[in-house]
């Protein structure tokens, strides 16, 4: 633990997956209370294929390029998935698991094929696909630190429509609110907290991190602002948690222990939340029968 | 074309074809990323069974593998059940987790031995005819295929014989236990299906190709016709289309042929999506289009119908005086007046448009509906 403060590589790597836990926390909250779970999953493989062609566009590996080459493919993704929803009788479900499936294959097709060219060099994509957090260095948690503190800005400026966005976008335009505008852009922000993340933990884990830490924060509270607050913390923890568990060398990848660490705080909610936990649930309807209704008529 | 190209194309066929099969079911069913699940969490399987084996060619591994993905399933109901977290959420905790600690157990323990993450999410279909089935030193043809051959017949085997049981499950669930089938048997036939497929063909073409070969062909279908058994052939057509176009796409770019395959999958979906005859977006906007003048004709002879014998028809009933009483523009109102003249609704005389029988009759009937 100590070595936090010594070690440079491991305080970089733990800042980068700290600061990606807060972000994708904050957002994550929105899409959980949205029932969108899984559109996390279908941006990060969606992503795949942007960061090939801004590789082969700019010929650089340096994050902020491929960031935005994942950006756009992802935003690109999430506006085919709500077209197709829109204008043919295939669900939502249908609709992700086609997007993801096919961007990701035609991202695959196009790195194959560049790679198949003799001028390739295609090193740093890789660590994409699977994540490296390992090789995070101080200019890639920069960028990390200044994308998501913008989405985290734009969160708290646009916390009332998000938050009308999130439980009654009806009454919203009522109001007068554009609230296809303002999902437009809540998106918008959610891809950004993916396409950040991609580099440490990889396309398969990151749509976990948009999904654990606002479901476990979901567990301990009724209240938006209390819940955001808690998932960033969460996410934080388990970005911070990952990163020193694989550190201690025993060929622990780090995108699968944030990913864990993140999953242990899902289970502990779950099970031992004040209002909402299992165990307290169970205790409390086995003594309710007994003890509301001694004459046996609650019936009544 | 080279024995090894038929041989991929042979394998790249049946894969298809055996995944489109139960993929019809998962639309219907709205259960299309549950493929996604299990094709992750099927790993976390494979390694298991490894370390129960011990070794890599082993058909346990199957085995292994297509338990995880039933628990894959068992795992997100349960925790859906508790109704903490939507149906949506549950997916999207387990499968990492499981995922999760497949690549961790790899990562520490089985580093040294053929069991790649790479290969089992991006597949190489190219190195599938390197792995024979041989009996007594005799070669029989490629291993992926002769697995994908028993699954497609399996699949095709389940379905044939339980196709009506599938059918009511899957659009009236209460039908079916009225009847006394239960569609949660139904329900966990159908996962173990997708769980063999999904294991089946991701040791040939890799996690997320099985995803688009049970997704997007079926999807592609769902736009083409409206019958349960057209919908099933014609995903199984689709595919067969797509794994060959797929081969031959990956060919001429020389790129991956699992990525080629989905594209094409893609690529197939996006015509349907545009070009199919009812549901495509094209009919959709000419048909939106033609209700809008549709409308307008029927305002047109409501108007002229309320006015029709009254004081002020003289004026208000006037061409002229259309963009003022309905408020049209220029161009649109001459539009209406025009298509409304050829259906014989209108005649105009001197920019007075005064209603025919037909007209009158439409007029009346746009009012009783």
């Amino acid at each position: 633990m100590f070595e936090l403060f010594t070690d440079y590589t491991l305080r970089t790597v733990a800042l980068g997956a700290g600061i990606l836990g807060i972000v994708s926390g904050v957002l994550g909250s929105f899409t959980v209370l949205r029932h969108q779970s899984l559109l996390g999953d279908a941006i990060s493989h969606a992503a795949l294929p942007g960061i090939v062609l801004a590789f082969l566009l700019t010929g650089s590996n340096q994050p902020l390029p491929l960031i935005v080459g994942a950006g756009v493919a992802g935003w690109l993704g999430t506006l085919l998935v709500r077209t197709i929803v829109r204008n043919t009788r295939i669900k939502n479900d249908g609709a992700l698991g086609l997007v993801l499936s096919v961007f990701f294959g035609m991202g695959l097709m196009l790195l194959t094929y560049s790679q198949s060219r003799p001028d390739a060099s295609q090193a740093g994509l890789d660590k994409f696909l699977f994540g490296q957090a390992a090789a995070l260095l101080r200019n890639d948690v920069i960028t990390i630190a200044i994308l998501g503190g913008v989405a985290i800005v734009v969160v708290a400026l646009f916390w009332k429509e998000f938050k009308l966005l999130s439980f009654d976008p009806e009454f919203g335009s009522a109001l007068g609110f554009r609230m296809g505008t303002i999902d437009v852009l809540l998106t918008t922000l959610v891809v950004i907290a993916i396409v950040i993340g991609l580099q440490t933990v990889g396309v398969v884990l990151m749509s976990a991190m948009v999904v654990a830490p606002g479901a476990a924060a979901r567990q301990w509270t009724d209240r938006l602002g209390v819940m955001v607050c808690l998932s960033a913390l969460f996410g934080a923890l388990s970005g911070v948690t990952g990163a020193l568990l694989s550190s201690t060398g025993a060929r622990l990848p780090t995108g699968p222990m944030v990913v864990l660490s993140a999953s242990a705080i899902v289970l502990l909610s779950l099970l031992f939340a004040p209002n909402r936990g299992l165990v307290l649930d169970k205790l409390r309807s086995r003594r309710v029968p007994i003890s509301t209704d001694p004459q046996g008529q609650a019936g009544l | 074309m080279s024995e090894a190209q038929l041989e991929i194309q042979a394998i790249a066929l049946v894969t298809a074809v055996a995944c489109a099969l139960p993929g019809a079911f998962l639309i219907l069913r709205r259960m299309a990323l549950m493929t996604d699940a299990i094709s992750h969490s099927i790993l976390l399987g494979i390694v298991l069974a490894f370390f129960v084996v011990g070794s890599v060619g082993s058909p346990l591994l199957i085995v292994g593998a297509a338990l995880m993905g039933i628990v894959t399933v068992v795992l997100v109901e349960t925790l859906a059940n508790t109704k903490r977290v939507g149906k949506d959420a549950a997916i999207g905790l387990v499968f990492p987790a499981l995922f999760s600690i497949a690549v961790i157990l790899i990562a520490r323990f089985a580093d040294d031995v053929h069991l790649d993450v790479d290969a089992v999410l991006l597949g190489e279909l190219a190195f599938a005819p390197f792995q024979r089935f041989a009996i007594n030193g005799y070669d029989l043809g490629p291993r992926a295929l002769w697995v994908m051959g028993v699954i497609l017949v399996l699949n095709l085997a389940g379905l044939a014989l339980f196709y009506k049981e599938l059918k009511v499950a899957t659009f009236d669930a209460a039908l079916a236990a009225a009847l006394g089938f239960s569609p949660i048997l139904v329900h966990y036939g159908l996962m173990g299906a997708v769980s063999v497929t999904a294991v089946g063909a991701f040791d040939a073409v890799g996690s997320v190709l099985v995803v688009a070969l049970m997704i997007a062909p079926p999807a592609t279908a769902y736009l083409l016709t409206d019958r349960l058994s057209r919908m099933i052939a014609t995903s199984a057509l689709i595919g067969a289309i797509t794994a060959i176009g797929g081969f031959w796409l990956a060919h001429w770019l020389d790129a991956s042929i699992a990525g080629s395959m989905a594209t094409t999958a893609g690529f197939i979906f996006g015509l349907a999506f545009l070009f199919a005859r009812d549901r495509g977006l094209f009919a959709l906007l000419r048909r939106r289009k033609r209700q809008r003048w549709e409308f307008a004709q029927e305002m047109l002879v409501v108007h002229l119908l309320h006015h029709e014998h009254g004081p002020d028809a003289e004026q208000e009933n006037r061409v002229a005086h259309l963009q003022e009483g309905l408020r049209w523009e220029g161009d649109f109102t001459e539009e209406v007046v025009g298509r409304a003249r050829r259906r014989g609704l209108v005649y105009l005389a001197d920019g007075l448009l005064t209603l025919t029988d037909a007209g009158r009759d439409h007029a009346r009937r746009s009012f009783a509906a």
